[in-house]
C-alpha cells in the first residue's frame, strides 16, 4: 500500500499529537504490547521486508530437490550428499513450500496486509467524500508552480479556470476558498486521481484472494497419476487404489472423488518424419470413453495434450505415452509365469523403453527379465543395435533386447518399484556366446537350464495420465485478474491538486497556478505549462 | 522458399545484423570519447534540457566556444547520427531474422532459449530505435547497443538450435500470449535496468559538466524514467507470469503452480520488483537504494533465463530437451 504524500499535516501538528499523546519511558502493559507489535507488523517497512524475506525464502526450493515435485532425484541427491542430508531435512529445506518457516512468512505477510488495508478503507472513504483542500496561502512557494498577469477580470479567470478544470475530470471544490468580496483573491482548488488509491487497495485486497484461493486448492485437492493402457479391456476408475502416485493436500478427504470411469479406445501418435527431430512425437491423442456414473450412457471425448478433459471438477489431462510389449513366460515345467502387457518407460525422444518382467512363482526358480525395447532397430555395421524412430510402424523391426535372471527376486523384503529388478540375489544366464536375448514380434526364446521360455508376442501403448481436483482455481484466476486491474490503477492513475488564484492588481489580474504530485513519481512542470496555456488561452495540450 | 532456405536466411540477417551493431557500438563509442573534456555547446545544452523535461529554464550561455570545440561538436553529432543509422539497419536485420526464423519453423519464432533470445533482443532493439526521437534516448546509445549485441551473441553462441516443431506441451496458443508478454517484459525491465545502472554511475558525479555523463539527464529525470519503464514492466509481467503462465500451466501439466525452479525465480523476480514498486512509493526508497533493488530484479530475471538451467535439470521448462516423464511407482508386489 502506497503511502500518499500529504503535506497538509504539518510538522506542528503531528508534534501536538504526540504532546497530547506523551509516551513516558516505563514498562509496557501486556496490551501496550500488544499495540505495538501490531504496530510493527502492519508497517510498510515490515511489509517491505517480509515481501523480500519471501523472495529470499522462496529461492532454496528451486535449488534443492523437492520431495513432491521430484522424488526420484530427492532420493538420489540424499543418497549422494550423507552429511548434509539431515540437517536439511530438519531444516525442511526437501519441502521448502510446506514447511512453518515459509507459512510464517507468508501468513504474518497477510496480517500485514489486512493491517495495511482495513484502516487505508476508512481513510479512503473519508477521502473520497471529503472535497479538495483549500488554496495554500501561498501559492508560488510550491514546488510546481507559476504565476502570470492578464487583463481578465479575477472572476473571468476562476471560471475559466474552472471550466478547464471540470472538462479535465477534475473534482472542484464547492465553496470559494476565499470570501468573494469586491477586490479579494478569488481561487479554485481542484484534486483529481481518486481511483489511485482504490486500485491500490484493489490490488491489495485482491492478494489475500489469491492467498486463499491457492490455500484451498492446495489444502483440499489432490494430484495423482495413472499409467492406462490402450484398448477397452483396460480402463481407469476413479478410486484410490487405482492410481500410481496420488499426492492429496492436507485436508483431503477420499469421499471427493467423484465417480467415473474411463478407457482409451484409440490412441494417435503423430511422428515427425523429417527434420532434426525426425522420429520424435509431434502430437499425440486419445480417443477416450468415459462413464461419469454406473448407468449412464458411455461418452468419448479427445484427450491432447493442452486439452484437458474436465468430469464435474476432476481435471484428466494425457501427460504422456509409451509402449508396452505383450511378453509371456513359461516356467520349466511349461506354465504360465507371466503373461501380458508389461509397461516399457520411454529413456529418450525416440521411445527406446526400458522395463521390467518379474515372474516369483515360476518353477523351478523365480524367474526376472529386464531389457530395452526398440520400436525400430537397425543394426550398425559392426552389430551394434541402435533404435532410428519411436514410430514403430508395422512392428516389423521392433526388437526386444532382455538380459534374463534366475533366483530370488526379494520380493517378500519390503515395497519393490516394478520399474527394476533387484538381482542382488539372483544369477544371470545368457543366450548362447554370453548374449541378450533379442526377440522380434512372434518369436519365442528357450531360456538354458530348463528354465522355461520367453514369448514376444505384440506390442500395444500406454498413456499417463493425471488427474487432479483443484477447488478455488477459479477464485484464485479472479483474484490475479482483479490484482492486475487494481495494480494498474494504482500505477498509472495519477493523483494530483491543483489551486488556481487570481488577484486584482495595479498591473492587471495576478494568477497563480501550482500543482501537486501526490504519487510521488510525476513531473509537474510539464501540466502547470499545460495548464497556463489553457487558462490563456493558447492550445497546448497537457502532457499527461 | 523452403525451411532450409528461410533458416539460412534468419543465420545470415543474424550476423548482418551482429556486424551492424558492432559498427553502430564503435560508433557511438567514438561519439563519446570524443565528449571527455568537451564542454557543451549552447545548441547542444538546450537539447539537453528538453530531454530534461523542464521546459522554461532558459540555457545559460556558454561565452567561450573555440573554433576547435565547434568541430569537435560537429564530430560528436555526426558519429551519433552514424550510429543511430547503423542500429536501425541493425534492427532491422535483426527483425527480418525473426521474421524468416518464424516462416522457416511454421510458427511464432520463440519456441525455444535461441529464439526467444533473438526475439527479446529485436524488441528490446525496435522499442530503442522507435523511442529514440520521441524520448530523447540519444544518451543510453551504447549500453543499449552494447546490451543487444552481448546478449545477441551469447544467444548464438551458447543457445543455438535449429528450427524445429514445438513439443507437445508448447504447441497451444498460451505459446503466443504467455512468451510474447514474458519477452516484452523482459525488454522493459532490461531498459529499466540500464536506466537505473546508468543512474548508480551519474550519482557519483552528479555534476558532469564535460565526457559521457554529461550527456545523461538529471538525476531525477533518470530515476523517474527508470521508475516508469518498470512500472510498465511490472504490469506485463505480473499479466505473464502469474495469468497466462498458470493457466497454461494447467492445461498442458493439470497443475497450474508447482513450484517448478522457472516459475518460483518468475516469482521471486516478481516479489523483487514489487518490493521495487512498494519501496519507492512508501519507505522514501527513491533514487540509490531503489535503483540496486531494481537491478537485483534484473539479476534475478536474467538469472532465471539462463543460469537456472545449470542447477536444475528438473524443470518442465527446460525447451531445448523436454523431460520423457518418467512416472515413479511403487507397488509392493507385482
Amino acid at each position: 500500500v502506497s503511502d500518499v504524500k500529504d503535506p497538509t499535516e504539518s510538522r506542528a501538528e503531528r508534534a501536538e499529537r504526540e504532546r497530547q499523546h506523551p509516551s513516558p519511558i516505563r514498562e509496557l502493559t501486556a496490551r501496550e504490547l500488544a499495540r505495538w507489535s501490531w504496530r510493527q507488523l502492519t508497517s510498510m517497512r515490515t511489509a517491505l521486508i517480509l515481501l523480500l524475506l519471501l523472495a529470499l525464502a522462496a529461492v532454496p526450493g528451486s535449488l534443492i530437490p523437492q520431495e513432491n515435485i521430484d522424488s526420484v532425484k530427492t532420493t538420489n541427491w540424499q543418497a549422494a550428499h550423507t552429511t548434509l542430508t539431515p540437517i536439511y531435512r530438519k531444516l525442511g529445506l526437501f519441502d521448502v513450500y510446506g514447511t512453518p518457516w515459509f507459512a510464517a512468512i507468508y501468513i504474518l505477510l497477510m496480517i500485514s496486509l489486512i493491517g495495511c488495508i482495513v484502516p487505508r478503507l476508512a481513510v479512503y472513504w473519508r477521502g473520497l467524500r471529503a472535497q479538495p483542500p483549500a488554496a495554500p496561502r501561498n501559492l508560488t512557494r510550491m514546488p510546481g508552480a507559476t504565476s502570470y498577469t492578464t487583463s481578465q477580470s479575477a472572476a473571468q479567470v476562476t471560471a475559466r479556470a474552472q471550466e478547464v478544470l471540470r472538462q479535465k475530470r477534475y473534482r472542484l471544490r464547492r465553496v470559494p476558498t476565499d470570501s468573494a468580496s469586491e477586490g479579494a483573491p478569488q481561487a479554485v482548488a481542484a484534486e483529481r486521481g481518486y481511483l489511485r488509491e482504490a486500485g491500490n487497495l484493489l490490488f491489495h485486497f485482491s492478494v489475500i484472494v489469491v492467498l486463499v484461493g491457492f490455500a484451498v486448492g492446495s489444502l483440499f485437492g489432490y494430484k495423482g497419476g495413472v499409467i492406462v493402457l490402450e484398448g477397452d479391456k483396460y480402463g481407469f476408475s476413479n478410486t484410490l487404489t487405482q492410481y500410481d502416485d496420488f499426492a492429496p493436500g492436507s485436508m483431503f478427504k477420499a469421499s471427493s472423488l467423484n465417480w467415473f470411469n474411463l478407457r482409451i479406445h484409440d490412441f494417435h501418435v503423430d511422428w515427425l518424419k523429417s527434420g532434426p527431430r525426425q522420429g520424435m512425437a509431434k502430437g499425440f491423442k486419445s480417443d477416450i470413453r468415459y462413464q461419469t456414473d454406473p448407468d449412464g450412457p458411455t461418452k468419448s471425448y479427445q484427450l491432447e495434450v493442452n486439452h484437458p478433459l474436465d468430469i464435474g471438477g476432476t481435471e484428466v489431462f494425457l501427460i504422456g505415452h509409451g509402449y508396452a510389449p505383450v511378453i509371456t513366460v513359461r516356467d520349466g515345467e511349461g506354465n504360465i509365469a507371466y503373461s501380458g502387457p508389461t509397461i516399457f518407460l520411454p529413456e529418450n525422444q525416440s521411445f527406446l523403453s526400458f522395463g521390467v518382467v518379474k515372474a516369483p512363482g515360476a518353477k523351478p526358480t523365480g524367474l526376472g527379465l529386464e531389457g530395452l525395447l526398440y520400436p525400430s532397430e537397425v543394426n550398425l555395421p559392426d552389430g551394434t543395435p541402435v533404435n532410428v524412430t519411436g514410430d514403430i510402424g508395422d512392428k516389423t523391426a521392433a526388437v526386444l533386447s532382455l538380459q534374463a535372471f534366475k533366483g530370488d527376486l526379494g520380493l517378500t523384503n519390503g515395497p519393490q518399484s516394478v520399474y527394476t529388478l533387484d538381482t542382488s540375489r539372483m544369477t544371470q544366464v545368457t543366450a548362447s556366446g554370453g548374449r541378450a536375448f533379442n526377440l522380434h514380434v512372434g518369436d519365442t526364446v528357450t531360456l538354458p537350464d530348463g528354465l522355461g521360455s520367453v514369448t514376444f508376442d505384440d506390442v500395444t501403448r500406454w498413456n499417463k495420465l493425471q488427474i487432479s481436483q483443484t477447488p478455488f482455481k477459479h477464485v484464485a484466476l479472479g483474484g490475479v485478474i482483479l490484482a492486475l486491474i487494481g495494480l494498474m490503477g494504482s500505477l498509472f492513475i495519477r493523483p494530483r491538486r491543483v489551486w488556481v488564484r487570481a488577484r486584482e492588481t495595479a498591473d492587471g489580474t495576478l494568477v497563480e497556478v501550482a500543482v501537486l504530485d501526490r504519487s510521488g513519481n510525476d513531473e509537474v512542470g510539464a501540466v502547470v505549462s499545460g495548464l497556463v496555456a489553457q487558462l490563456q488561452g493558447r492550445v497546448e495540450e497537457e502532457d499527461s | 522458399m523452403s525451411v532450409h532456405a528461410w533458416e539460412l536466411l534468419s543465420n545470415r540477417a543474424v550476423a548482418t545484423a551482429a556486424i551492424l551493431y558492432f559498427l553502430a557500438l564503435l560508433s557511438h563509442l567514438v561519439e563519446w570519447s570524443a565528449l571527455i573534456g568537451h564542454r557543451r555547446t549552447t545548441a547542444e545544452e538546450r537539447v539537453l534540457v528538453n530531454a530534461g523535461d523542464v521546459a522554461d529554464i532558459p540555457p545559460a550561455p556558454s561565452a567561450d566556444v573555440t573554433p576547435e570545440e565547434e568541430t569537435r561538436a560537429e564530430r560528436i553529432a555526426l558519429f551519433g547520427r552514424i550510429g543511430y543509422l547503423l542500429t536501425c539497419l541493425a534492427a532491422l536485420a535483426h527483425l527480418t531474422a525473426v521474421v524468416s526464423r518464424g516462416a522457416a519453423a511454421h510458427r511464432v519464432p520463440w519456441g525455444n532459449m535461441y529464439e526467444f533470445t533473438l526475439a527479446g533482443t529485436c524488441i528490446v532493439a525496435v522499442a530503442y530505435v522507435l523511442l529514440y526521437a520521441r524520448l530523447k534516448l540519444a544518451w543510453m546509445a551504447p549500453a543499449v547497443v552494447a546490451f543487444v549485441v552481448v546478449v545477441l551473441m551469447v544467444g548464438v553462441l551458447a543457445l543455438y538450435d535449429p528450427v524445429e516443431p514445438l513439443t507437445e506441451a508448447l504447441n497451444s496458443y498460451w505459446l503466443v500470449i504467455h512468451v510474447i508478454s514474458a519477452a516484452l517484459a523482459t525488454g522493459a525491465f532490461t531498459l529499466g535496468g540500464i536506466a537505473s545502472g546508468i543512474y548508480l554511475l551519474k550519482r557519483r558525479r552528479p555534476e558532469a559538466a564535460s565526457g559521457w555523463m554529461s550527456r545523461v539527464p538529471a538525476l531525477d529525470t533518470l530515476d523517474r524514467v527508470a521508475y516508469r519503464i518498470h512500472a510498465f514492466g511490472f504490469v506485463l509481467w505480473t499479466f505473464a507470469v502469474l495469468i497466462t503462465g498458470p493457466i497454461w500451466a494447467h492445461q498442458a501439466w493439470g497443475s497450474y503452480w508447482n513450484w517448478d525452479p522457472k516459475e518460483v525465480w518468475a516469482f521471486i523476480t516478481w516479489v523483487v520488483y514489487a518490493g521495487y514498486l512498494h519501496a519507492r512509493a512508501t519507505a522514501g526508497w527513491r533514487g540509490r537504494n531503489a535503483a540496486i533493488l531494481a537491478l537485483v530484479g534484473l539479476a534475478t530475471l536474467w538469472f532465471n533465463f539462463i543460469g537456472i538451467n545449470y542447477f536444475s535439470s528438473t524443470s518442465q521448462h527446460s525447451y531445448a530437451a523436454p523431460a520423457v516423464s518418467a512416472p515413479a511407482v511403487v507397488s509392493s508386489n507385482v
